[in-house]
């Protein structure tokens, strides 16, 4: 019946089929060999410093779109404050802030990401929390911005205070301390709502303006964005309550205390060069003449505090030419130059009445 | 398993025993790779948790949860619920969607199956129509049809449809009065089971008559009146009793309808989008099991003197459903598993509440996965093993 005469017979069909056992049984061995041989995770010997510059990128994970934050803009060019702070590291460690590759995550894939090592850092509108410091050996090196949640609501249906959303639906996404917050503050004042939770911002955002629910929740900052993208951003307005504490922080593993001084060293330099006057504007000028020892420790003229972090000394120097002091990078994402107008209130200098406080470099 | 029937068969043609000892040797090798191979991920899997200090296990479905849920069936309350009641009540929400999903799809399918080979033009049109619609047009786009176009075009909650001041129907869901079935009003839906008890053992019956006589018993009256006269007479019992069955009626609230039975839009929406549009496969799989009967069983019954509907019950579908039932549990468990697309309107299904709220809140993601997908695997044999003994019984029946 079958053209091959060695198949046709059934020990030929029975020698067949041994070899194809055999081949299957080879292959697998190799796949065995292969993983035995190759870890999954390579042994770091020099870090993860050493590991990016051996790599020659940084991977940076970043929101998949929140409005002054991380958001691809009509170029495809990513731009926000935690784009900013990760072009900021790029720049410190490579002179050249374009040596970063983004990877969006949502809420529910982030922290997996960072523990699986497929990025780097994680500067993604993160709340620091006590839960999430510890039980995911996870650490938040600097707070680079401090929000706190609160509501978005249609103008027309005259509510002033949070206190007036009791039995009111609440939109909000899943998988973020927005939606412990909220049920704790709702339980503690006896009042009620509804939730309705999605997985990303976009879909809350569309159920919200479609009429789901009454108002919309998270953090503030965001809100500001989110209320642009409504189809009449004029008819909402952001309640004046904020219910919680938001600290924002990049995020790193634990267990590489280098890369963790790096991260929050990078922040610090941004805003001790705001404090010190220096800006992108006038970092060469500074570099040049500048006398003050306070000055000549940050642009890496005095001292070696750059190798001390494992870079060059003129790593703050690289930062503030290529993205500049944290009040620049704050008013180029967030300020009043931008469409969302985010007051600098808690993310003012803390001699300027807010919480931003760089420790000294010295 | 297979290495024992080796020798055996081995046995049946002289001189081929050395071959078949390598046969097994070999088959052994293999089984000690699939286990080396399969020990090395576990192991590997184990280290690296162990070293990004995940703590592995499922002591965290104690803690508590501390989130809310849009819909739950058993009850819920973010300040005491714990991460393993959320899972549960994610389970039976996934539960409650496949299984009245299955059903609605059920029906509509053989119905539309069955319209297929209608002599009635208009109504073969539709239904090819329908079939070639729905199945054509992927779920995730007919899900966001039927959530945000359909929901959008009902009416806002402060202007809601209302009928009698007991049904509203607005974009946050349809609201019905919901009657409180608790201790001894429980008499209501359990005269409803008794009647349906009733009628099953009346149909039994029936057949049986029928075999012997050729002629069964009338069942759609009776029937009808033991699954509603029973409940009913429960109902008006109480009341006389003194203990009336209280019925929560649903209310305007100051921002949306409250109270009552409340059928939120992203449960309405995922129902009717995985039943429509699996009700266009099994529309398919039914007008091909019927088309698999011999015109001749036609022509035979039609020869009897049986009359459209009656050839089509008691001799095409029997037959046909031989045909139909094996793609037709495929179809169920492809149901099921959609089901999952909740996640994208917010309908709070297993995979919602695991792959979404808890394991992003706890971060113990190997075991939210194994959770979520051991529900699954779990579900979808169940099924395929109530199906498969059904099938059995069809064959069975066939063969005799």
């Amino acid at each position: 019946m079958r053209p091959d005469p060695d198949a046709a017979t059934p020990a030929g069909g029975a020698r067949a089929a041994r070899g194809l056992a055999a081949a299957l049984l080879a292959a697998l061995l190799l796949a065995a060999l292969l993983a035995a041989a190759f870890p999954a995770t390579p042994a770091r010997a020099e870090g993860l410093l050493g590991e990016i510059r051996a790599r020659g990128h940084l991977t940076c994970g970043s929101s998949p779109g929140v409005a002054g934050f991380g958001v691809p803009d009509s170029k495809g060019e990513w731009r926000g404050l935690d784009i900013d702070f990760c072009r900021a590291l790029a720049a410190a460690i490579f002179d050249d802030p374009g040596k970063v590759r983004f990877v969006p995550l949502a809420a529910p894939a982030r922290f997996t990401a960072l523990q699986s090592g497929e990025i780097d850092v994680l500067a993604r509108n993160t709340t620091w929390t006590l839960a999430r410091d510890t039980s995911a050996k996870l650490n938040f090196p600097a707070i680079n911005f401090y929000d706190g949640q609160g509501f978005l609501v249609r103008k027309d249906r005259g509510i002033a205070h949070v206190e007036g959303l009791d039995r009111a639906t609440i939109c909000l996404q899943q998988g973020t301390t927005t939606e412990l917050n909220l049920a704790d503050w709702f339980r503690t004042r006896g009042l009620t709502y509804k939730v309705v939770a999605f997985a990303t911002a976009e879909e809350t955002g569309r159920a919200y303006d479609s009429g789901r629910c009454d108002a919309y929740s998270t953090d503030k900052s965001s809100l500001y964005g989110e209320r642009l993208k409504m189809a009449e951003p004029e008819a909402h307005a952001v309640l004046p309550e904020t219910i919680s504490k938001e600290p924002f922080s990049p995020v790193v593993r634990q267990g590489d205390d280098q890369w963790r001084d790096i991260v929050a060293w990078t922040h610090y330099a941004m805003l001790d060069a705001e404090e010190a006057g220096i800006g992108q504007e006038n970092v060469e000028a500074m570099r040049r003449d500048a006398l003050s020892p306070d000055v000549r420790r940050i642009l890496g003229l005095e001292g070696k505090y750059g190798e001390a972090l494992g870079l060059t000394n003129d790593w703050a120097y690289r930062i503030i030419r290529h993205v500049g002091n944290y009040g620049e990078a704050y008013a180029r994402n967030l300020g009043d130059g931008t469409p969302l107008k985010i007051p600098r209130g808690l993310n003012a200098l803390w001699n300027k009445g807010g919480l931003q406080y760089g420790p000294p470099i010295r | 398993m297979r290495a024992g029937r080796g020798p055996a068969r081995g046995g049946d043609r002289a001189g081929n025993r050395g071959g078949s000892w390598r046969g097994l040797a070999l088959q052994a090798l293999l089984l000690a790779g699939l286990a080396a191979l399969a020990y090395g991920a576990w192991a590997n899997a184990a280290d690296k948790l162990a070293r990004q200090g995940i703590v592995a296990g499922f002591g965290f479905l104690e803690r508590a949860a501390g989130f809310d849920l849009s819909q739950s069936l058993i009850p819920y309350a973010a300040a005491t619920a714990s991460y393993g009641r959320a899972c549960l009540a994610g389970l039976l929400n996934t539960l409650l969607v496949s299984g009245l999903g299955i059903v609605l799809a059920s029906a509509i399918g053989f119905g539309l199956g069955i319209a297929r080979f209608s002599p009635n033009l208009i109504l073969r049109g539709i239904a090819r129509a329908y079939v070639e619609l729905f199945r054509n047009v992927p779920l995730l786009l007919q899900l966001l049809v039927w959530y945000v176009a359909v929901r959008v075009a009902l009416p806002e909650p402060r202007d809601p449809a209302a009928w009698r001041d007991a049904v509203f129907l607005t974009q946050r869901g349809l609201f019905l009065p919901r009657p409180d079935f608790s201790d001894w009003n429980a008499l209501v839906p359990g005269a409803f089971g008794l009647g349906l008890l009733a009628t099953l053992g009346l149909a039994r019956a029936s057949r049986r008559r029928a075999a012997r006589t050729g002629r069964g018993l009338p069942l759609l009256g009776p029937g009808l009146a033991l699954c509603l006269g029973l409940p009913a007479l429960a109902w008006i019992g109480l009341a006389l009793a003194g203990r009336p069955v209280p019925v929560a009626v649903p209310l305007r609230g100051p921002f949306d309808i409250e109270g009552g039975l409340a059928l939120q839009p992203e449960f309405t929406a995922l129902l009717a989008g995985l039943s429509t549009y699996t009700a266009a496969f099994i529309a398919e799989i039914v007008r091909a099991g019927i088309a698999s009967v011999p015109r001749g069983q036609v022509e035979a019954a039609t020869a009897l003197g049986l009359s459209r509907a009656k050839a089509l019950r008691l001799v095409v579908l029997p037959q046909a459903l031989r045909v139909i039932l094996p793609p037709l549990t495929s179809q169920y468990l492809t149901l099921t598993k959609n089901s999952s697309l909740a996640v994208l309107i917010g309908y709070p299904d297993l995979v919602h509440v695991m792959m979404g709220t808890v394991l992003n809140q706890t971060n113990q993601a190997v075991e939210a996965v194994t959770i979520t997908m051991a529900v699954y695997l779990a579900i979808s044999l169940a099924t395929a093993a109530a199906m498969n003994r059904y099938n059995a019984r069809v064959v069975a029946v066939g063969r005799r």
